[in-house]
């Protein structure tokens, strides 16, 4: 009896046929792989489309024909080492300094996605770096106008010192 | 083993149909991607890279309060069949399954929060709620988050947010969804418009177990589409809103049913819990789609002595790779139908 082509372990009883880009593809697979691969299809392949939607969007903004030439050497990341080319191709970033050496770049792609490159949203304590802090003044400076308003001058003045000091931090 | 018993369980945690609108909104989940500064993205990283995020993220959640709720257990631990159920009841992704033996999953007992290591992102921590409760969702992800972050230094920008992968997730990195069964709307011919409706507001609409929008069981999936610019809590508040314009509607269509095709819907009802108490061969779309009529019948109290949990456990002991774990060996497919009728024959015929 034939052994499943994925997992080698139980008799292939399935005839999977994949096709993708009218490549075909035929799998002998236990019931079990069978199975797996269309869970996977169905979650993976609008997944998939989105992947390659990025790409294209990224492709498009930088003015990069399909066909043209290479000219100019390829920039990667220098933490990854992730080449702008992969990220056309995947449509996934390599790591978190990607952000940031692509940035100029991504800001019309998180803006064409999001409607927004900016965000609002949790800071995490440890890595949340100043935003925390900035967000903080924001508040404490709303508190002063409000309290300027009510004519509260001694909270106000309170207000301004506790202002003064998380600004130095910043 | 916690997980064992998972694997061999169709019931889970969300599941109960007596939850804040349980009769229509079957689960809420939310979920957030994290990543581990210094390490590269999942999938570029290799087996000892990957071990060492693992353990990174083991000793993170042994250092927190959640040591006792959430201990990681690598997929390679568990056979394929085994790790197929988790997708088939939720709890982790199809997209685990890929790689697996770079991958690993921690489960609270009652499997209403996962954490997922090295899926497209280094963590997903999710909460899955029966009914609707994405705040309540909201809070269990936000607290496993808080008590991770004790340890691991997350890969942040304060322009971007959290960073992930792909950039459609980053900045909240946070995806919520509702999981509704809607076969009202369908019914009298509105599910089309209504969802439309929906993906112009910026949600993204799923049937669930089907292909593209044909919806097995006449479950839709709802979900944010937009990660970044809005806060955590706006986004649960306007999936919320949504939702509770989405139930007044199925409602809505459920009262004209009643009123208007009594006697049609009794009979669908009846017809499809006829055929769940008798049938010996069905295949799993089949089963979905009776076991929605059923469901209806007993919300509209069409049908007694079924219990809803019943049925939505059902969905799960009806899949492929429950049958065969429960079968404990090979099961040609049509073999399968015969085994899954006759599951679902003892699960109706239980009291006689």
């Amino acid at each position: 009896m034939m052994l499943c082509e994925k997992c080698q372990e139980r008799p292939a009883t399935v005839f999977y046929t994949e096709v993708i880009n009218n490549k075909q593809k035929k799998m002998q697979l236990c019931e079990v792989c069978a199975s797996q691969m269309q869970a996977e299809g169905f979650g993976g392949l609008p997944q998939m489309n989105l992947h390659n939607f990025l790409a294209s969007f990224w492709n498009q903004m930088s003015g990069v024909h399909p066909f043209a030439p290479k000219t100019k050497e390829e920039e990667a990341c220098p933490s990854c080492g992730t080449p702008e080319s992969l990220f056309a191709q995947k449509g996934l970033f390599g790591c978190g300094d990607c952000y940031k050496h692509f940035g100029d770049r991504l800001e019309p792609l998180l803006r064409r996605i999001h409607g927004s490159s900016a965000h609002t949203g949790k800071v995490p304590v440890r890595s949340g770096g100043k935003v925390l802090l900035a967000r903080q003044i924001e508040e404490l400076k709303a508190s002063l106008r409000y309290a300027v308003a009510r004519e509260e001058f001694e909270k106000a003045a309170e207000l301004r010192d506790n202002i003064k000091k998380l600004e130095q931090q910043l | 083993m916690s997980i064992r018993e998972t694997v061999n369980s169709a019931r889970s945690g969300w599941m109960k149909a007596d939850s804040p609108a349980g009769d229509i909104v079957v689960s809420s989940r939310v979920r957030v991607a994290r990543n581990i500064n210094g390490f590269s993205f999942p999938h570029l990283l290799g087996q000892e890279k990957a071990e060492q995020v693992m353990h990174g993220i083991q000793a993170a959640l042994g250092n927190s309060d959640l040591k006792t709720e959430l201990e990681l257990t690598r997929l390679t631990e568990l056979s394929p069949v085994e790790r197929q159920i988790l997708v088939e009841k939720h709890l982790i992704s199809p997209d685990l399954l890929h790689n697996h033996e770079k991958k690993a999953v921690a489960l609270r007992d009652d499997e209403v929060v996962s954490v997922m290591v090295n899926e497209e992102d280094h963590l997903r921590i999710q909460s899955l709620l029966p009914g609707l409760q994405l705040e309540k969702a909201w809070e269990l992800v936000d607290k496993v988050d808080d008590g991770l972050e004790k340890t691991l230094e997350y890969a942040f920008s304060e322009k971007y947010g959290y960073l992930t992968a792909c950039p459609t997730n980053a900045g909240t990195g946070m995806r919520a969804s509702v999981m509704l069964h809607l076969p009202g709307l369908v019914l009298i011919n509105q599910i089309r418009a209504v969802l439309t409706a929906i993906s112009k507001l910026g949600f993204t609409v799923r049937g669930l177990y089907g292909e593209g929008t044909e919806a097995h069981g006449n479950l839709f999936q709802i979900s944010n589409q937009v990660t970044m610019g809005h806060s955590e809590e706006e986004i649960i508040n306007s999936l919320n809103s949504v939702t509770g314009q989405l139930l007044a509607q199925e409602r809505e269509a459920r009262k004209v049913l009643i009123r208007e095709r009594r006697e049609q819907l009794e009979d669908r009802v009846g017809r499809s819990y006829g055929i769940l108490k008798f049938c010996h061969v069905i295949s799993t779309e089949e089963t979905m789609r009776r076991l929605s009529d059923v469901r209806l019948g007993v919300d509209l109290n069409l049908i007694h002595g079924v219990n809803p949990d019943q049925l939505t456990e059902l969905i799960v002991k009806t899949q492929p790779a429950y049958l065969l774990k429960q079968h404990g060996g090979e099961l040609p497919p049509a073999q399968r139908d015969v085994l899954r009728a006759e599951v679902i024959r003892k699960e109706f015929n239980r009291e006689g």
